[in-house]
C-alpha cells in the first residue's frame, strides 16, 4: 500500500518531504513524487500519514 | 542644502557611488554629529541602534532604507481562511505571493545581484511564501551563507509562531534582531474563525483545538524572543465582524509580552484571489475602519502605519517593488559581493537625515506652535529619502499626513493607479485618484499639471508644486502656518 500525489493540484511547497518518515518523497523534474517501494502509509510510524495530514490542498496527497 | 539635494537625486542609482561619496566627505558637515541627532526622543539607544536601518520597524527608515524578501520557505503547518496556497500571481502584491521559489543557493546569488545594484538595501527578510519557522531548513541554510557574503546585512523573519519556540535559541545564535509573528487572536474561539487547521507534533488539528495550540505557541514564542532582547512587530489581519474588536484585547496582550510594534493591517479577500474568505464574501475592512481602529489602538503597543503587506519576495523601499528586475534569469551565474555602494550610501545617509530629523523637528514645533484648533490631511507624492520629489502623474500612492495642535503625523498610505502614462492622463484613473483621496484637504507633489490641478480643486482637493523637494514636514509647516496663521515661514530646506 502506498500514497500518491496528484500533480497538478500540487503546489510544490514540499512540506511533505520532510514530514515522510520513510524518505519515500522527493522532486523529480518539476513534481514531487512518492516512491511506492519505500511508502508504508507511516504504519508504525505516525497514526496519521503524514503527507495527507500537512498537505495544504485537499484530495492532493491519497491512497493509491 | 545644495549638497544634500544632489546626493539625495542620486540615491536611487547604484551607478554614481563615488560621486556620492565624493560629496558626502566634500559638505560641510564633518560627520553625522551635526544638526540633531536622528534619534527620535522616546526610543532607547539600544533598541534605536536596532531599528535605525530597517524600513519595517522604523518609519523614519523606511524614506531611505530598503528590504528583500527571498522566497525560500514555501512549506506551511497552518492553514489560514485569507490565504490560498495555490495562487500565484506576479501583478499581484500581497504577502504569500512569488514569482519563484528559490533553493538557499540561488537566494545567495539573488541577495548578492540585489546588494550590489540597490545600495539602500540593509534588511534580507524570509517571510515565506510559507513559515520561516516551520520550513527551518531551508531558513537556516539561506541566513548562514548570505551572513558569510554579507556580515552587515540585518536579519528577520516572519512567521505564524507555531514552531518558532523550537528555533529562538537558534535565531538568537544566528543574530536575527527582528522577528514578525502573525496574530490574529487571543480567544481560540474567535481563533477557530480563521484556521480551519493547523500541523503539529505529526497530526493536523482542527477547531478550538487547533487555536488553542497556536496560542499558547504564540504567545510563548514571544515571551521567549522578549526575553533574549529579539525585538518583535505583531502583525493582524483585520478582518471585520470576525476579530475587528478583539484586535484591542490582542493589542493588550501582545504589548504586556514585550512586542516591540503592533502592525494592523487590512484583510485581502478579492473573490479572484481564491482564498476562503475571498469566496465566502468576507469582506475587506475600508481605508477609515482600519484607521479608526489604528487610532483606538494608539495607547497600547507601538503602531505601524506603513506597512505595504509586500510579496514574499519583494526588493527594494517599501512602497516600490523592484522583484522583477531580480528574476533568477536575470542575475548572472557568477557574482561577487561589491559593498562599495552599499557604503558609500550609507556615508551620505547618516548626514542626510540627521539633518532631515532637525528639520523635522523644527517643522513639529511650528505646527505646535500654530493655531490652538486647525487640523489638515495632508497627500504627499514621494520617492523616498523623506522629500516630496514625485510627480502626481507618476505617483502609485500617496503617503498620509496629519497635521494638527499635536504637531505632525505620518497616519497612512494609499495605493492608487498611475495617473500619467507616456506624457499623457487618462480620465477614468483620474477620477478614481480622486475617489482615493476622500478627505484629504492639500496634496503635495513635486509637480503637477494644470488640468489634474483643476479637476483635484472641483473636488474640494488643493494641490501644491510650491515645495517641491522640500522635506514633507518642513513643507507641511510651512502649508499649516498659512492655513492657520502664524508668523512668516522661514524654514525650507
Amino acid at each position: 500500500m502506498a500514497f500518491k500525489i496528484i500533480a497538478s493540484q500540487c503546489t510544490q511547497c514540499g512540506a511533505c518531504e520532510f514530514e515522510c518518515p520513510s524518505g519515500a518523497i522527493e522532486l523529480k523534474r518539476d513534481n514531487y513524487v512518492i516512491d511506492p517501494d519505500k511508502c508504508t502509509e507511516c504504519e508504525g510510524a505516525f497514526e496519521t500519514q503524514q503527507c495527507a495530514a500537512v498537505c495544504p490542498v485537499p484530495k492532493t496527497c491519497v491512497p493509491a | 542644502m545644495t549638497a544634500s539635494m544632489i546626493s539625495l537625486d542620486s540615491l536611487a542609482s547604484a551607478k554614481t557611488s563615488h560621486r556620492r561619496l565624493t560629496i558626502a566627505k566634500s559638505s560641510n558637515c564633518k560627520s553625522s554629529s551635526c544638526g540633531s541627532t536622528a534619534k527620535p526622543n522616546d526610543i532607547d539607544a539600544a533598541v534605536w541602534e536596532k531599528i535605525k536601518d530597517h524600513p519595517c520597524y522604523s518609519e523614519e527608515a523606511h524614506h531611505y532604507f530598503a528590504r528583500m524578501h527571498v522566497a525560500v520557505a514555501p512549506a506551511c503547518n497552518i492553514q489560514c481562511n485569507y490565504c490560498n496556497r495555490k495562487y500565484d500571481c506576479a501583478n499581484e502584491s500581497r504577502p504569500g505571493v512569488v514569482s519563484e521559489k528559490l533553493t538557499p543557493d540561488q537566494a545567495l546569488r539573488k541577495v548578492i545581484a540585489v546588494a550590489n545594484e540597490v545600495p539602500q538595501l540593509s534588511v534580507l527578510g524570509i517571510a515565506g511564501p510559507g513559515d520561516a519557522c516551520y520550513d527551518w531548513q531551508r531558513t537556516k541554510a539561506t541566513f548562514e551563507k548570505v551572513i558569510a557574503e554579507i556580515p552587515d546585512i540585518k536579519l528577520c523573519i516572519s512567521t505564524n509562531g507555531l514552531a518558532l519556540p523550537d528555533h529562538v535559541d537558534e535565531l538568537a545564535s544566528m543574530n536575527v534582531d527582528h522577528v514578525t509573528i502573525t496574530i490574529n487572536m487571543v480567544d481560540p474561539q474567535i481563533g477557530a474563525k480563521i484556521y480551519p487547521w493547523i500541523f503539529y507534533n505529526h497530526r493536523r488539528y482542527t477547531g478550538i483545538e487547533a487555536a488553542e495550540i497556536l496560542h499558547e505557541r504564540q504567545m510563548l514564542g514571544l515571551e521567549m524572543l522578549a526575553a533574549r532582547g529579539i525585538l518583535t512587530k505583531i502583525n493582524s489581519v483585520m478582518i471585520p465582524g470576525v476579530n475587528d474588536e478583539h484586535l484591542i484585547e490582542v493589542n493588550r496582550w501582545v504589548k504586556e509580552r514585550g512586542a516591540f510594534l503592533h502592525n494592523v493591517m487590512p484583510l485581502i479577500s478579492e473573490p479572484a484571489h481564491g482564498t476562503y474568505y475571498g469566496l465566502t464574501g468576507q469582506r475587506a475592512p475600508r481605508p477609515i475602519e482600519l484607521k479608526a481602529l489604528q487610532d483606538r489602538l494608539e495607547n497600547g503597543a507601538k503602531l505601524m502605519r506603513h506597512c505595504r503587506q509586500c510579496r514574499a519576495d519583494a526588493v527594494g523601499l517599501l512602497g516600490e517593488d523592484r522583484g522583477k528586475e531580480f528574476m533568477l534569469d536575470q542575475i548572472p551565474g557568477e557574482l561577487s559581493y561589491d559593498d562599495r555602494n552599499r557604503a558609500a550610501y550609507r556615508e551620505v545617509v547618516a548626514q542626510e537625515r540627521s539633518i532631515h530629523a532637525a528639520a523635522k523637528s523644527e517643522a513639529i514645533e511650528m505646527v505646535k506652535a500654530a493655531g490652538p484648533d486647525g487640523s489638515l490631511q495632508i497627500a504627499v507624492a514621494t520617492k523616498g529619502g523623506g522629500r516630496i520629489n514625485e510627480h502626481f502623474g507618476h505617483a502609485k500612492e500617496f503617503q498620509i499626513y496629519e497635521a494638527s495642535p499635536r504637531g505632525i503625523a505620518f497616519v497612512g498610505h494609499r495605493k492608487i493607479e498611475q495617473y500619467c502614462r507616456g506624457g499623457w492622463g487618462d480620465d477614468a484613473t483620474l477620477d478614481a485618484v480622486i475617489v482615493a483621496l476622500e478627505g484629504i484637504d492639500i496634496v503635495l507633489c513635486a509637480k503637477i499639471g494644470d488640468c489634474p490641478k483643476k479637476r483635484l480643486a472641483d473636488a474640494g482637493i488643493r494641490a501644491m508644486h510650491a515645495y517641491s523637494y522640500d522635506y514633507i514636514e518642513t513643507a507641511i509647516s510651512a502649508v499649516y502656518a498659512a492655513e492657520f496663521g502664524v508668523g512668516p515661514l522661514t524654514a525650507t530646506a
